[in-house]
């Protein structure tokens, strides 16, 4: 009831004329915020560049059913991501990116749970919650290891594909894909495969260090001493936009 | 003496409705994301516009319950609400502005 207690003399003061915080959060919250409102858009522009440039592609034209790689037009990504570890020569489509989703958005629960303890003072529940948020990213982390290895590698008996080399059609078979040729569909649909997927495992990557570290003041009894879990909030907001990022990742590189 | 420093702070004891809450919003994206399997393998590839507008619209569902309960966005004043979603319209301009391009192209690649 702050904004109501001014003297019958004095001027009119809005809320945005000093003094208070209009916004009712802290500078670190807000920073937090803003900077992840720039890398939404950061995010945006990438996936939005993989809409332009797959759209200026042919898609696939034929039945789905006799579906091969070709570098003629653009890969239908179900068809691209459907091997899971352990289960070689299994077609499972999707199913290996359905369980990376899973367990970052189980990451993403333990966070709000270590939110809502640091909300209680309470050092133990934290340290359980931050430990199992780590965990999760490191298994997310490792999943992408294993798909960016498999990726590269590529399938057993790669793709025959027709180059244009000093203007005359050369064939050859292109075993798994770099930033330069890609067995599985044309060149940019890898490009943006290890610039979106990386991009994000980079973020994951800075998200565990910032929760080891907050795990760390926790254990050490930095935030009891302070008198506050702030902290944990703010680091909380980047580990769930990292989450954010993945579902429109999931939607517009995966499913659509 | 690390516990005397800390043996004044007083645990509050857990808020069963607020835990509850947030596994609920925990149950409705993992349902939303097994509803996407669902429909990725029932759906055929063939009606790509229906796919892709459920796809969409299931996305955006998904981005509403994380930002508004998990980052609890929902809960903050309206001014900080808004401050972070009008900003966004800019991403709703490149999309238009970008896809419109791509088509152009394909145009120019394919249909002269």
């Amino acid at each position: 009831m702050s904004t109501t207690t001014q003297t019958i003399d004095g001027p009119k003061r809005s809320i945005w004329d000093g003094g208070q915080s209009p916004f009712k959060a802290s500078y670190g919250k807000l920073m937090m915020w803003f900077f992840l409102l720039s890398d939404a858009f950061t995010f945006s522009a990438l996936l939005i560049t993989y809409g332009m440039v797959r759209s200026a592609h042919k898609a696939y034209p034929g039945d789905m059913a006799d579906f091969t790689f070709s570098n003629e037009y653009w890969p239908v990504p179900e068809k691209v991501f459907n091997a899971v570890p352990f289960l070689h020569g299994y077609d499972l489509p999707l199913v290996f990116v359905g369980i990376m989703t899973f367990i970052l958005i189980m990451s993403s629960v333990t966070m709000v749970l270590g939110v809502e303890a640091g909300h209680r003072m309470d050092r133990k529940a934290v340290e359980k919650w931050m430990l199992w948020t780590i965990i999760g990213g490191l298994v997310f982390l490792g999943c992408q290891a294993w798909e960016w290895t498999h990726y590269i590698v590529g399938t057993d008996s790669g793709t025959a594909m027709k180059f244009l080399v000093n203007g005359s059609w050369v064939e050859k078979t292109i075993f798994g894909a770099n930033l330069s040729v890609n067995q599985y569909g044309p060149t940019d649909f890898a490009d943006f495969f290890f610039f979106i997927t990386g991009f994000h495992g980079t973020h994951v990557f800075s998200g565990v260090v910032l929760n080891f570290l907050i795990y760390y003041n926790t254990i050490k009894g930095v935030y009891d001493k302070r008198g506050s879990y702030e902290m944990v909030e703010k680091v909380g907001l980047y580990w769930h936009f990292v989450d954010l990022v993945w579902v429109f990742v999931f939607t517009f590189f995966y499913l659509v | 003496m690390h516990a005397e420093e800390t043996s004044h702070v007083q645990v509050q004891p857990a808020d069963k409705k607020k835990i509850q809450k947030i596994w609920k919003t925990a149950g409705i994206l993992a349902l939303i994301t097994i509803l996407e399997f669902i429909i990725a393998f029932t759906i055929p590839l063939e009606m790509a516009t229906l796919r892709i507008a459920i796809f969409v619209a299931m996305t955006i569902v998904k981005a509403f319950y994380i930002v508004s309960e998990f980052m609890h966005l929902k809960y903050e004043t309206k001014s900080l609400i808004w401050s972070i979603i009008i900003p966004l319209i800019f991403v709703v301009w490149m999309l238009i502005a970008f896809l419109y391009e791509g088509t152009a192209i394909f145009d120019v690649r394919y249909l002269n």
